[in-house]
Order: C-alpha cells, then sequence, then structure tokens
C-alpha cells in the first residue's frame, strides 16, 4: 500500500473513534492523542483496527513511535 | 419506568422494542426511554411473554409507573395478569414529587409498533446520518428490531460511492449535553449539599502492575491486550468484599451495603458530560473479563447506547482523570452511593526501596467518602488493601 493509502485507512478508523474531529484541522505532526482526544482505550481499539486491517503487528513498546499521525503512517508503510 | 439516577424523577418512552405476544428473556432490550443522560436501553428482569403494554411512546411518566405487564413461563395465558412490575430492581431514591411529576395515565394498551417504530434511537440516527434506507435492513434486535449494529452492518455493506449526505457530525452519540449538564448539576449539588464528604490520598507503586502487564500483553494481538484500568477495577472490586462500608446506597436516612459489587466507571462523553455505567458483579469477574466489559461499556457509552440498568446499579465508581494529565482528582460522591475512588496519572517518582532510592511508577489514589457512613480509619484501609493487591498483579 503506498502512504497515502494507509494515512486514508488511518484517517477512516480515527474519524471512527474521534467523529467529532474534524480530520483537516488536526496537525499530522501533532501528538496523535492530543489532536483527536484520544485516551488509552480509544488508542488501543485504534491499534487493533490497524492490525485487522493492514495485517501490522504493532506491538505496546512500539507505541511511541505512533506519536502523531505522520509517525504512525511511516510506521505502518514500513511494515504493511 | 425505571429509575436511571438520583434526581430523576420522570422519564419519557420514546419507543417499544416488543409488543403484545413477544416472548422475553431476562436482560431483553424491550423500550428505549429518553431521560437527560440520553435514550436509555430498558431490560427485562424475568423471562416470559408481553401481556399488554401501559405507557404509549411519547408519554412521560413518573418513575416507578409500570410500563408493561408480563406474563411469566408458568402462568396460563387466560390467567389474570400479574401485578404490574417496574423494570428497575431497585426503587428510585426518592419518590417522585406528584406536584411535579405527571400522574401515571393509565394509558390504553399500545397497538403492535409498526416496522417502522422498532427501531433503536441511536439506529435511527445513524441510519439519517448516513442516508442509508431502515427499509432495506433486517433487524437483529428484539422482536426483529433494528438496533445499532445492523445499521453499522448496513454501513460495511453498502457501495463505497454512496454520496456523504451534508449532516451535521453527531454530537456524543446524539446525547443532549446541555440536558446531561443539567443532571450532572443537580445530583453534585445534591451530593455537596447531603453527603458530608472527607477525602484520603494514598500513592500506589505501580511498577509491578505496568511490568506485568507489559509482559501479558506483549504476546496479545491488540484485541486482547489489558489496560491498567482493568487491574484497578478488579483491585477495587476485591478491595470492597473486606470493606463493604463503601459499597451500597445511603437512603431514608440509613445505609444499606449492597451484596452484590457492581464498580461504576466515570466514561466521558466527547463534547462534554460523563455517565459512569456499571460493571456488573464486577468482583466475580476475572481481568480479562473486566477488561472486555469495559471496552465493550465505553463503545457503546460513546455511540450513546447504555442500558438502564447499567446506569442505576453502581455501587461505588471508580472515576480516572490521569490520562488528562491529572496527578490526583478529588471526586464528588454521586447519590446515593457513599464512595468515589478517585485515579491520577501515573509518574515516576523517586520512591525507596530496600532502603534505596529508586525510580517507580506511583499512582495517586483518592478516596472520597460519606461521613455519615464510615470514617477515615476505615477509608485508609481500603486504599491499603487496594494498594497492596495491585502489588500481586498476577493474582488478580
Amino acid at each position: 500500500m503506498t502512504k497515502d493509502e494507509i494515512k486514508a485507512v488511518v484517517l477512516e478508523e480515527l474519524g471512527n473513534i474521534a467523529p467529532e474531529v474534524d480530520a483537516g484541522l488536526a496537525d499530522a505532526a501533532g501528538d496523535l492523542r492530543e489532536e483527536f482526544d484520544i485516551d488509552s482505550m480509544d488508542f488501543l481499539n485504534l491499534v487493533t483496527a490497524l492490525h485487522e486491517r493492514l495485517g501490522v503487528d504493532i506491538p505496546e513498546t512500539d507505541y511511541p513511535q505512533l506519536f502523531t499521525l505522520n509517525d504512525a503512517v511511516t510506521y505502518l508503510a514500513a511494515r504493511a | 419506568m425505571p429509575s436511571l439516577g438520583a434526581d430523576m424523577e420522570a422519564g419519557k418512552l420514546t419507543e417499544w422494542l416488543v409488543k403484545p405476544g413477544d416472548t422475553v428473556k431476562h436482560g431483553d432490550i424491550v423500550a428505549v426511554v429518553e431521560t437527560q443522560k440520553g435514550a436509555i436501553e430498558i431490560e427485562v428482569f424475568e423471562d416470559g411473554t408481553v401481556d399488554s403494554l401501559l405507557v404509549q411512546p411519547g408519554a412521560t411518566v413518573p418513575v416507578g409507573t409500570p410500563l408493561a405487564e408480563i406474563r411469566g413461563p408458568k402462568e396460563a395465558a387466560a390467567a389474570p395478569a400479574p401485578a404490574p412490575k417496574p423494570a428497575a430492581p431497585r426503587p428510585a431514591a426518592a419518590p417522585p414529587a406528584p406536584s411535579l411529576a405527571p400522574a401515571p395515565v393509565p394509558a390504553p394498551a399500545a397497538p403492535a409498533p409498526s416496522r417502522e417504530s422498532r427501531v433503536s434511537p441511536a439506529a435511527r440516527k445513524l441510519a439519517a446520518e448516513k442516508g442509508i434506507d431502515l427499509a432495506g435492513i433486517a433487524g437483529t434486535g428484539p422482536g426483529g428490531s433494528i438496533v445499532y449494529v445492523d445499521v453499522e452492518a448496513a454501513l460495511r455493506a453498502a457501495p463505497a460511492s454512496a454520496p456523504a449526505p451534508t449532516v451535521e457530525k453527531p454530537a456524543a452519540g446524539g446525547i443532549d449535553l446541555a440536558a446531561m449538564r443539567t443532571a450532572i448539576a443537580a445530583a453534585m449539588a445534591r451530593s455537596k449539599r447531603e453527603i458530608p464528604h472527607y477525602y484520603l490520598e494514598h500513592s500506589i507503586d505501580m511498577t509491578a502492575a505496568q511490568d506485568w502487564l507489559a509482559k501479558t500483553n506483549e504476546s496479545r494481538p491488540p484485541a486482547e491486550r489489558l489496560l491498567a484500568g482493568a487491574l484497578l477495577i478488579r483491585a477495587v472490586a476485591l478491595a470492597l468484599k473486606r470493606f463493604p462500608d463503601f459499597n451500597g446506597f445511603y437512603e431514608d436516612g440509613r445505609f444499606r451495603s449492597s451484596a452484590a459489587i457492581h464498580v461504576g466507571v466515570a466514561i466521558a462523553i466527547r463534547g462534554g458530560g460523563l455517565v459512569a455505567p456499571a460493571i456488573h458483579n464486577t468482583n466475580t469477574l476475572a481481568v480479562d473479563e473486566v477488561m472486555a466489559k469495559l471496552r465493550d461499556l465505553t463503545a457503546r457509552v460513546r455511540a450513546g447506547r447504555f442500558r438502564g440498568s447499567e446506569l442505576s446499579d453502581p455501587t461505588i465508581t471508580i472515576s480516572s482523570l490521569g490520562e488528562r494529565g491529572v496527578e490526583a482528582l478529588y471526586a464528588v460522591i454521586y447519590p446515593p452511593q457513599v464512595a468515589i475512588l478517585g485515579m491520577g496519572k501515573v509518574v515516576e517518582r523517586p520512591w525507596i526501596v530496600d532502603g534505596e532510592i529508586r525510580a517507580r511508577a506511583v499512582l495517586t489514589a483518592t478516596l472520597s467518602a460519606d461521613h455519615r457512613v464510615s470514617d477515615g480509619h476505615k477509608g485508609a484501609l481500603l486504599l491499603r488493601e487496594i494498594d497492596a493487591l495491585l502489588q500481586k498483579p498476577e493474582a488478580l
């Protein structure tokens, strides 16, 4: 998958978790949890959804590598 | 009409999901009631057949008003109808004031709901937002009613090229946040007016719990991973078995300890407000089961789909703001409960271990408790017990 395709998947899943957030206004280089107002349960649901859709295993120790939206796309693109 | 909160005096029945003649069993969702906390799904607590519906959709009736008659499985069809029974297992904290609440009008049995009416509010709202025609959806809810997951399934099956309708984004699962704020204000004002709170704070070394979680989650797929919150809830439930003075209700001038432990978990709603639904019989659940319940509850609360018993049954509440950077919170008791625990952020702190200063993961737990029921000494013992349980997470 291309980075754009992966980004679209990530944004779609973020939209499912935080439907009230306008992804277009979110800073892709900002803290994902702050930009989308997500807590640990939301983040776990995001990781679960990405695991199921992209087949990428994201161990807990790698969570810091998904700090921003850009980080997450880069991380997933290297493994999808 | 079940009581779904200490300050609820009346509720509006918005729709029936069953009709006379339908068979129901314990736990089935049979109706939807609109309250200040949103649309609440109402369950039945016995098996049987719906004999008659006593309240029409759209009617607002006081708490305690019978909504329907259900004939038990052993009662013959020709037998007299049983005495009306409220859907809630626990009576309202205070009887509704007659001058405020509308008198219960013995409405004639409602006609069987039409196909269109047998749609849960959450499902109807989602369908409207996504432009999905309900007529094309097969319901899997009680009596074939269309529920939220049915619309979700229809959305997944819909062509991706379907034009997105230009509708306003949902506000927290369709919940009226202004009404919820009013409800919170009433409950919290009553709490501060009536309950003599006392507050305790206790630092818990969470290093063992965090290490155990990391090791446990290492080999698990994301769908099966645990969060620290599940351990905290489990530890609190176990500790309450030894300290029943914090588990129950203060009503009619006296405390009634609850034999069952239903830990309520405060869950923030996007856009503001919160609810604290119960994880029923928390002390009987393994940590994995607590996590599954917590995950399900969080998802449903944020989708605006929670059940009456989940709102009315909590015997104590846990609130956490640690993820928002708060190190300690001193919560307000939700009446008629008599205690609430606050969990703060886990932070690295210098900690003395075996005579040496080490960095440890420390959580500040607080207890707000009702001084009419307990005193600080017992509260301190409760916090200490929770701490001790968290030092052996593998045993939780």
